[in-house]
C-alpha cells in the first residue's frame, strides 16, 4: 500500500504545491479512516480562561495581549476564575484551557498556588501553560525544565497546549515573535514534559509570513519530535487572523486551510488525531474540514478571547457541534482531553 | 479515478462516455458519503468547461421595495404595507442609490424587489429607463419570473406585452428567482401566494423566447426532499434544451433566521458544496454555475470552485434579502477581495460582464 511507506519532506512539497484540492483531501479521508475507521468525531466541552492578558512578549500577531501598566491590563481574581469554571462545570464541562501572557512578575509559586486552588475546589481537569509560559517561567526561576514541570504536576497539572508554537522556525519567529521562546526551546519543553508523562497537543498558526517550506519544516519538526516521544495527543493547524494585529497580510483562505489540513494528516502519521478549527473557519469550512483529515472539531469553547480579539467571533454550542457532526454523517462523541470517550 | 463509493464510477463511466445523468444518477450523488469523489467528478467537467477560468462582475443590487403581497414563508426581507419597516424607493431615491457608485466601473445592476399593488408599471419602466439613463454601460439585470406575472396581471397586459415593453425601456437580462422548489407540495407550503412550478416554468420559456436570457435558482435546506432538488434541477435542464436562455444556475441557500421557519438550521457546509456539485453534474445544458457567496460565506464559495462552481457572482453592495434573514456575510466585496478569493485557491479571476463577455483584459491597472 502506497501510504505505508513514510511521506518525506520533498513528497510532501509536491504534493503541497502539485496535488489537486479534493485528491490530497481524498488522500487524507483515507488515512482518518484507517486511524479512526468507526466514523465517529469527537469535541471536548471546555472553557478558555486568559488568567491574564499581559505579556512582555508583544508578538506581531497577536491583538489580545497589553503591556504591564496598560489601562486594559489584567490578572484574574480569584472569584473571576471559581466562577468560570464552576459555569463550565455546570454546561458538563470537563477541561479548562488555562494560558496566559508572559507575565514578567508572576513566580512559581503564583503557578502552582492557583492549580492547588483549582485543584482542591473543582473536579476539573487542568490543559495549561503553554510552552513559552513554561519556558520563561523555569529561566526566570532559575530551574531546570524538568524541575519547574515537575512542581507544576505535582501542583496539579494535568497537560499542556500546543500553544506557542506559531511556526518552528527561527527565521520566522524572529521576525513575529522575537521575545518568544525560539523553537528549539519550544521542542524542548514538550520533549521534556512528554518525558515526564505530561502529555500535550501541538499547534501551527499560518498564514502570516513563513514560506511553503517552513510550514513544511514545522510539521516534520513535530513528527520527529513524536518519533522519539508519542507525547502528542493532536495537531491543530490554523490560520493567522490578521485584524488588530501588526502583521498586513491577507487572511489565509479557506482553501489553503485545507490544503494544509489534509497535508498535515499524511505527514503526521504518528499523530492520533488532527483538529478542525471552527474558531478560525467557521462552522461550515469546518465540517467540510471532517473530509479533510480531521477527526475532532475541538472545543465547544464556552469562553474564548484571543481569536475574538482579531476580529473573529463564530460562536458553536453543543447541539450546533453535534448537528455539524451528525449531518456530514459521523457519530458525535464528547471525549476528554486525552481524546478517550465521555 | 477512484471512488470509495462504487456508485461514483458508473457516473464517472457515463459522463466519461457523454451520456446524460439521469434521476437515478442525481440521487445516487445526493445520496453519496464520497463527498469529494462527488466533488472531483463536478470539479472534472467544470475543468472541461472553464479550466481554472472563475468568473466575477461588478455589480449593483437594487432591491426597490420590500412590500410584498405574497409573504412567503421562507422570507425574512417582505413587509406589509403598514409594517414597520416597510419601505418603497420613489425614482429619485433609486436614482440616488444609482448615481452613488458612478465612480465605479460597474457593469451591472441587479434590481429585484416584492410585489407591491402600490407601485403602477410604469414606475418599472420609469426605473429601467432611469438607470440606462445615468448608467448607460451597465446591463440592467432586473425582475423574477414573480414579478414580470405580476406586472402582467397588475395591467391586464400578457408577459409577451409586458416584457417587450420593458425591453423596450432597456431591460436586458433576468435574474433567476422565484424558483424556490419546483415541487407542487412545496409550493403549497411554503409559498401558496406566488406562482408555482408550472407557471414559473413557463413564464421564463415565454421570457426566453422574447431573446431575454435568465439566470435560475433553487431555494434549498427548508422542508424540500432530496427528490424535489434533484426534479428541480432535472425540469431547469429539460426547459433549457428547448430554449437555450438560461445564463447560470445559482443555488441558494436557505437562511431561517427571522423567517416563519426559524426552527430550522442553516445548511451545513457539506450540503452547501454537494448541492454545487450535484448541479454541476446534472445541468450539462446550462453554461455556469454560481456559488454565491452572500449565502454560503466567501471562504466556502472559494471551496465551490474545486466543487463544480465558476462563478462567484459580483462584488455587490446593499444587498438586503439574505442578510434579513440573518446571513453574517460582509454585504459586499471589493474587487481586489474577490480576485484574492479566486486566486489564493489556484483558480484564475476573470472580470465579465452580464453575458460573460471578459471585461478589463489588458487593463491590469483597473484591479
Amino acid at each position: 500500500m502506497e501510504h505505508k511507506t513514510r511521506m518525506d519532506f520533498q513528497e510532501a512539497l509536491d504534493l503541497y504545491q502539485d496535488e489537486d484540492l479534493l485528491s490530497l483531501g481524498a488522500m487524507a479521508d483515507l488515512v482518518r479512516q484507517e486511524l479512526h475507521p468507526d466514523k465517529t468525531v469527537t469535541y471536548v466541552v471546555d472553557r478558555n480562561i486568559n488568567y491574564t492578558n499581559i505579556c512582555g512578549s508583544g508578538c506581531r500577531f497577536c491583538a489580545f495581549f497589553r503591556p504591564p501598566g496598560h489601562e486594559e491590563a489584567y490578572l484574574i481574581s480569584q472569584e473571576e476564575l471559581s466562577q468560570k469554571i464552576q459555569e463550565t462545570l455546570n454546561l458538563g464541562g470537563t477541561q479548562i484551557l488555562l494560558q496566559g501572557g508572559i507575565h514578567p512578575d508572576l513566580r512559581l509559586d503564583y503557578y502552582t498556588e492557583l492549580l492547588r486552588f483549582i485543584k482542591t475546589n473543582f473536579p476539573i481537569h487542568v490543559h495549561g501553560f503553554s510552552p513559552p509560559e513554561i519556558h520563561y517561567l523555569a529561566r526566570k526561576e532559575g530551574r531546570s525544565l524538568h524541575d519547574t514541570l515537575e512542581n507544576l504536576m505535582e501542583a496539579g497539572l494535568g497537560s499542556i497546549p500546543g500553544g506557542g508554537a506559531e511556526i518552528l522556525v527561527d527565521r520566522v519567529r524572529k521576525e513575529v515573535s522575537p521575545n518568544k521562546c525560539t523553537a528549539g526551546e519550544w521542542l524542548a519543553v514538550m520533549e521534556t514534559a512528554h518525558g515526564l508523562g505530561l502529555r500535550s497537543t501541538a499547534t501551527m498558526m499560518f498564514g502570516h509570513v513563513e514560506s511553503i517550506e517552513e510550514r513544511l519544516d514545522h510539521l516534520f519538526r513535530i513528527r520527529n519530535l513524536q518519533d522519539r516521544t508519542g507525547g502528542f495527543t493532536a495537531f491543530i493547524p490554523w490560520t493567522f487572523q490578521p485584524e488588530n494585529t501588526r502583521i498586513n497580510v491577507p487572511k489565509a483562505s479557506s482553501a489553503e486551510y485545507l490544503r494544509l489540513l489534509a497535508l498535515s494528516r499524511l505527514v503526521l502519521d504518528n499523530i492520533p488525531n488532527l483538529q478542525a478549527s471552527w474558531v478560525t473557519q467557521g462552522p461550515k469550512i469546518a465540517q467540510v474540514a471532517l473530509k479533510f483529515g480531521a477527526n475532532d472539531l475541538g472545543s465547544t469553547m464556552i469562553e474564548e478571547n484571543v481569536v475574538a480579539a482579531a476580529g473573529v467571533t463564530f460562536r458553536l454550542n453543543r447541539e450546533d457541534m453535534i448537528r455539524i457532526i451528525e449531518t456530514a454523517g459521523f457519530q458525535a462523541q464528547q471525549r476528554d482531553t486525552f481524546y478517550r470517550p465521555i | 479515478m477512484r471512488f470509495t463509493d462504487p456508485s461514483l464510477s458508473k457516473i464517472h463511466e457515463k459522463l466519461l462516455r457523454g451520456r446524460r445523468l439521469g434521476f437515478e444518477d442525481g440521487m445516487s450523488l445526493y445520496r453519496s458519503d464520497d463527498l469529494l469523489g462527488v466533488g472531483r467528478l463536478a470539479g472534472l467537467v467544470r475543468e472541461e468547461k472553464f479550466g481554472r477560468d472563475t468568473y466575477f462582475v461588478r455589480n449593483q443590487h437594487l432591491n426597490y421595495t420590500n412590500m410584498c403581497v405574497n409573504r412567503c414563508v421562507f422570507c425574512a426581507f417582505s413587509r406589509d404595507r403598514d409594517e414597520e419597516g416597510a419601505y418603497v424607493f420613489d425614482l429619485r431615491t433609486a436614482e440616488e442609490q444609482i448615481r452613488s457608485r458612478l465612480h465605479e466601473p460597474i457593469s451591472e445592476i441587479h434590481i429585484v424587489g416584492g410585489l407591491n399593488p402600490s407601485l403602477p408599471f410604469s414606475y418599472y419602466f420609469d426605473l429601467i429607463q432611469m438607470v440606462k439613463h445615468i448608467r448607460p454601460e451597465a446591463t440592467v439585470k432586473a425582475f423574477t419570473a414573480v414579478e414580470i406575472e405580476f406586472f402582467s396581471r397588475l395591467t391586464g397586459r400578457s408577459i409577451e406585452e409586458v416584457v417587450r415593453e420593458l425591453k423596450r425601456a432597456g431591460l436586458e437580462m433576468m435574474p433567476g428567482g422565484g424558483a424556490e422548489i419546483l415541487s407542487e407540495r412545496v409550493h403549497r407550503k411554503l409559498y401558496p401566494k406566488k406562482i408555482g412550478p408550472v407557471q414559473w416554468l413557463n413564464v421564463i420559456r415565454t421570457i426566453h423566447g422574447l431573446g431575454i436570457p435568465t439566470n435560475a435558482t433553487m431555494l434549498y435546506g427548508h422542508i424540500e426532499s432530496l427528490e424535489e432538488r434533484v426534479t428541480h434541477l432535472l425540469s431547469l435542464r429539460s426547459l433549457q434544451d428547448d430554449t437555450k436562455g438560461f445564463t447560470a444556475f445559482i443555488p441558494l441557500a436557505f437562511h431561517p433566521e427571522n423567517t416563519r421557519l426559524s426552527h430550522l438550521k442553516t445548511t451545513g457546509g457539506m450540503e452547501d458544496l454537494k448541492t454545487l456539485a450535484v448541479s454541476r453534474l446534472l445541468l450539462d445544458n446550462i453554461p455556469h454555475i454560481k456559488a454565491y457567496w452572500v449565502m454560503i460565506s466567501p471562504a466556502l464559495a472559494q471551496v465551490a470552485l474545486s466543487f463544480g462552481a465558476d462563478d462567484l457572482d459580483g462584488t455587490i453592495v446593499e444587498e438586503k434579502i439574505s442578510h434579513m434573514a440573518g446571513a453574517r456575510t460582509p454585504k459586499g466585496m471589493s474587487v481586489g477581495e474577490i480576485r484574492h478569493l479566486i486566486s489564493s485557491a489556484g483558480f484564475r479571476p476573470v472580470e465579465r460582464d452580464s453575458f460573460y463577455n471578459i471585461v478589463g483584459e489588458g487593463c491590469k491597472h483597473g484591479a
